[in-house]
């Protein structure tokens, strides 16, 4: 089986409300040194082995349904699945 | 006219939308099932708030999959009326018959209250009841109401007098304080605030009720 993992985060354009919050919790708990948080969400998909197209159809999946391209981005790894 | 409000799983507004067109403006509507395939014989669609698909991965973003949407999309395509209140809206952007998203209100917690809106183009199917400028009260329930779209797409917006309404008070964080747009044409519509939750004094403000007879107005129009 091939295992890809896909990562999707906000722009930079666009403010990260969850991530400001997440920072300054993290800020109260008295790690002052820290300087940003980035929240984001992790996807694994699982195909067969034998699959010619697919990094163009995870490009495709990812396009159409895991980012929204206006406010997301995203990239993704595959590897063999253990 | 003939009113489609559509079914989502965890659509949650539907009865009010279905009540503020039977009761408000006295006109057929029917509740349309998500998994139908056909919008044949009605004139206009109406996409209700609520959490379709539980809000999962994004709001919206499931139930663009979903089989009524191929017509919801041909509706808009043939210049009839669609409508998408909150999730809606939410709905509409996904599906790309609106520009911009909707994401996290700028202080991420839930907001459920009464605002002004500002009517900032009188001239649509959707707002020809109301004065150009006219500030209405119309109720708000989201917590991912903050529309978001790049420069080019709010120059765009304003060029084309795409934005409808605007938050009086900027509550969500939303670009230019805004609370609902149309797409170019003019026939498609999403907005965050709740029209239908204000079609009588009793509820709080009847206000919504123009909205609705406006696209009543719009159809006469068109159909003569």
């Amino acid at each position: 089986m091939k295992l890809v993992k896909v990562y999707v985060t906000l722009k930079d354009s666009v403010l990260d409300a969850q991530g400001e919050a997440i920072k300054s919790a993290i800020n109260t708990m008295g790690y002052k040194q820290l300087a940003d948080v980035h929240m984001g969400k992790y996807f694994e998909l699982s195909f067969d082995d034998d699959y010619a197209q697919l990094d163009q159809d995870v490009n495709a999946i990812c396009d159409d349904l895991l980012a929204n391209p206006n406010i997301e981005t995203y990239r993704y790894e595959i590897m063999e699945e253990q | 006219m003939k009113f489609a409000v559509i079914n989502f799983p965890g659509s949650n507004c539907d009865m009010d939308l279905y009540y503020a067109i039977r009761d408000g403006i006295k006109q057929t509507v029917e509740l349309v099932d998500y998994r139908n395939e056909s919008l044949e014989g009605f004139d206009g669609v109406l996409i209700p708030g609520g959490f379709s698909y539980g809000d999962y991965l994004r709001s919206g973003a499931i139930a663009v999959h979903a089989p009524i949407v191929k017509e919801i999309i041909r509706f808009a395509n043939e210049g009839k009326i669609v409508l998408g209140i909150c999730n809606g809206f939410q709905i509409l952007t996904e599906l790309g018959l609106l520009p911009g998203a909707l994401i996290q209100n700028e202080k991420s917690c839930f907001i459920c209250e009464t605002v002004d809106l500002k009517v900032l183009n009188n001239q649509t199917a959707f707002t020809n009841e109301y004065q150009a400028g006219q500030i209405i009260n119309i109720p708000v329930a989201h917590g991912e109401g903050r529309y978001y779209c790049d420069e080019k797409t709010l120059e765009d917006l304003k060029i084309n007098d795409q934005i409808i309404f605007e938050y009086q008070q900027n509550i969500n964080g939303s670009v230019a304080q805004i609370a609902g747009v149309t797409n170019k044409q003019k026939n498609v519509l999403g907005m965050m605030p709740h029209p239908e939750r204000a079609i009588e004094k009793i509820l709080g403000s009847d206000d919504g009720l123009k909205l609705f007879q406006s696209i009543i107005n719009y159809q006469v129009k068109v159909n003569n």
